[in-house]
């Protein structure tokens, strides 16, 4: 019996949403009682047992094989499932993010074992021998499913940002285990990347202006554009709009768009339907600027201006111009 | 050039989502029916395919006999076979679900021949389970790739583009395969006149859904605690602009 952290990294560096997973790992295993463990995939990632140390994993399981280089969503899930299969865990925890669910995913069907995604929660009685109830993010977070997990091993990813990572230092044992990868599952492996340019994104930004349909057309954004200039923030939208194609999708702001948590929102013309909500919600600060006073989104921010955003989003701007140049 | 699409009928909800007094499901009394945007994007990629190297876009969906309007919603944008799997709840837990897609793929396979590709949604819209794409893949012995922002297909290999926090990578896949699809890959079209007319007219094959019950289970839905919130007007029309740039100077973000 063991609760076992499977740790995502790029490349051999460890990603923030790992230090969430190792510390709800830890504080459950605790609670059931037994081991905390930790697995890494690929020789790249073996440096990482010292920091997963930090973190209290009592073994610090090493996943080899000359093909694990880089990412490989079929390659690393059936790592995990060998990994899996040898140590018999009770419970595996990934993380909550496109390859921790897509890797999760891969290890339940080589397993044949349900698996719960973007948990929130985890039965503060559970003790290991028992189905385990989780609460879990669905609708993109709108709504939270109570739900039961009711197989040997029970499979998780953590939904991100919700455990604050915390260390509880020990010193871990180290185990090897190679795995036997065939060409079924090597196919598909990061061919080649382009790397990011650094910058200020959607996700990053602590201002974000954000246009709906309510702006009208791809040209109107403008003004949008301007105020986001002045407050050194950047634009983003609706579903509306990029449907319309007014703006790229990489603006766009909800449930499939990206999740933003600026200090400053500010949503013009956008009614604050659930799936743009929950995108937006997190924002310290959101201001709406919406003709409508009863529209979602006026009912929900912090602020707001009733009226034209044609009109009021230039007012800003020449506002903010005034006192600059005062 | 053999495609097909696995779509899941999914209530819209507009500004909250109401549960039933059960708890079991979304309240869908006064809701339209979609599927998730990334599987519409999913349906306009193949359908760009099939544009391009010829062949049939076939929609396959696992759902209540009202998902045919989803299916023929598909068709009216260029996908040109449809089949349901009829169920009689809104859908099944996703062991049971990619078990009873991959025996119907199976058949649909032995009559027709292999699909170069088989698509699917990145993550459905409403149970968000992030894996019947990868478990059906799996049961049919074909290589998987989620989180596709680009896919184009020559001589026998899809190569996907995905983005992640690092960048943008590419995988290339030995076709037959599998990927699922993240919004922003395309802009799905609007309904055609022609699309129409060819949604009104195709033939819904129907299959049967066989399936064992999974490991999860539902016990109840819940709707997250609502952040309180006194909206403070701060004005109407462009006289609040000054009123605004106070609170943006109180807030920090403009000195
Ligand atoms: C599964 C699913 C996932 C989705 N994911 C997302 C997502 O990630 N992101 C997202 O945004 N949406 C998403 N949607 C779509 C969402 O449901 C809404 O349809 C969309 O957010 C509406 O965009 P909007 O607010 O711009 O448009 P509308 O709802 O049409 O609202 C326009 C608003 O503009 C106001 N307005 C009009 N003219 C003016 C003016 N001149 N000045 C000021 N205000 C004006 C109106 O009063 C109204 O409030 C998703 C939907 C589904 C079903
Ligand atoms: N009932 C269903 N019928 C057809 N396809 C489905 C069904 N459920 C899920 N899928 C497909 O699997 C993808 C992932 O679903 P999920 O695992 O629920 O997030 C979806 O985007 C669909 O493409």
């Amino acid at each position: 019996m063991s609760v076992l952290a499977v740790v995502e990294h790029d490349r051999g560096s460890i990603t923030s949403a790992s230090l969430g997973v190792l510390t709800a790992a830890r504080s459950l295993a605790k609670q059931m009682n037994t081991k905390f463990e930790a697995l890494t995939i690929g020789s790249n990632a073996d440096a990482l047992s010292e920091l997963i140390a930090k973190y209290g994993a009592s073994t610090v399981h090493q996943a080899h094989h000359s093909a694990l280089t880089d990412f490989g969503p079929e390659a690393w899930g059936e790592s995990v499932a060998q990994v899996v299969r040898k140590v018999s865990p009770t419970l595996v925890i990934g993380t909550g993010t496109e390859r921790g669910h897509e890797v999760i995913a891969q290890t339940a069907a080589r397993l044949n074992l349900p698996a719960s995604m973007n948990c929130l929660e985890f039965d503060k009685g559970f003790t290991g021998a028992e189905p385990l109830k989780v609460v879990r993010a669905r609708w993109g977070g709108s709504l939270l499913e109570e739900a039961e997990i009711d197989s040997p091993i029970k499979l998780v990813t953590l939904a991100n940002h919700v455990v604050e990572p915390t260390e509880e230092p020990t010193s871990a044992s180290v185990s090897v285990i190679d795995v036997q990868l065939d060409e079924s599952v090597t196919q598909s492996f990061v061919q080649d990347r382009v790397e990011r340019v650094a910058g200020v994104t959607l996700a990053t930004s602590p201002v974000v202006v954000s246009g709906g349909r309510g702006v009208g057309s791809a040209e109107a954004f403008a003004p949008l554009e301007e105020l986001a200039g002045l407050l050194n923030g950047v634009v983003g939208c609706s579903r509306a709009v990029t449907n319309n194609g007014w703006r790229n999708h990489t603006d766009q702001v909800g449930q499939t768009g990206t999740r933003i948590a600026p200090d400053v929102y500010i949503a013009c013309g956008i009614s604050g339907a659930i799936q743009h909500w929950v995108g937006a919600m997190a924002s310290k600060n959101i201001l709406a600027i919406n003709t409508d006073a009863q529209a979602n989104i006026v009912t929900k921010a912090g602020y707001a201006v009733i009226g034209d955003l044609h009109a009021v989003v230039p007012a800003i701007s020449a506002e903010i111009r005034r006192r600059q140049n005062k | 050039m053999n495609i097909l699409v696995c779509v899941k009928r999914v209530p819209a909800p507009g500004a909250r989502i109401n549960i039933t007094a059960d708890g079991q499901q979304v309240d869908t009394a006064f809701l339209g029916f979609t599927v998730s945007p990334h599987e519409e994007c999913a349906v306009e990629q193949a359908v760009q395919l099939i544009e391009k190297h010829g062949g049939d876009v076939t929609v396959l969906t696992l759902g209540p006999a009202e998902a045919e309007e989803q299916l023929r919603t598909a068709v009216s944008t260029g996908a040109t076979k449809a089949v349901l799997v009829p169920i009689d709840t809104t859908d099944w837990d996703p062991q049971k679900t990619s078990e009873a897609l991959a025996k119907v793929i199976a058949e649909l396979e032995t009559a027709n021949g292999k699909y170069d590709l088989i698509l699917f949604g990145n993550e459905s819209a409403d149970s968000c389970g992030y894996q019947v794409g990868i478990r059906v893949a799996l049961k049919l012995g074909r290589p998987i790739v989620n989180g596709a922002k680009g896919l184009e297909i020559e001589s026998g290999v899809a190569t996907v583009r995905r983005e992640s926090d690092a960048g943008v990578e590419i995988y290339k896949l030995k076709t037959p395969a599998c990927v699922g699809v993240k919004e922003g890959i395309n802009l799905p079209r609007y309904p055609t006149m022609k699309g129409r007319l060819a949604s009104k007219k195709v033939a819904i094959t129907q299959s049967a859904a066989t399936g064992e019950t999974g490991g999860l289970k539902l016990i109840t839905l819940q709707r997250p605690a609502e952040r309180a919130s006194n909206t403070k007007i701060l004005g109407t029309g462009p006289e609040a602009a000054s009123a605004v740039v106070d609170l943006l100077e109180e807030l920090g973000v403009f000195k």
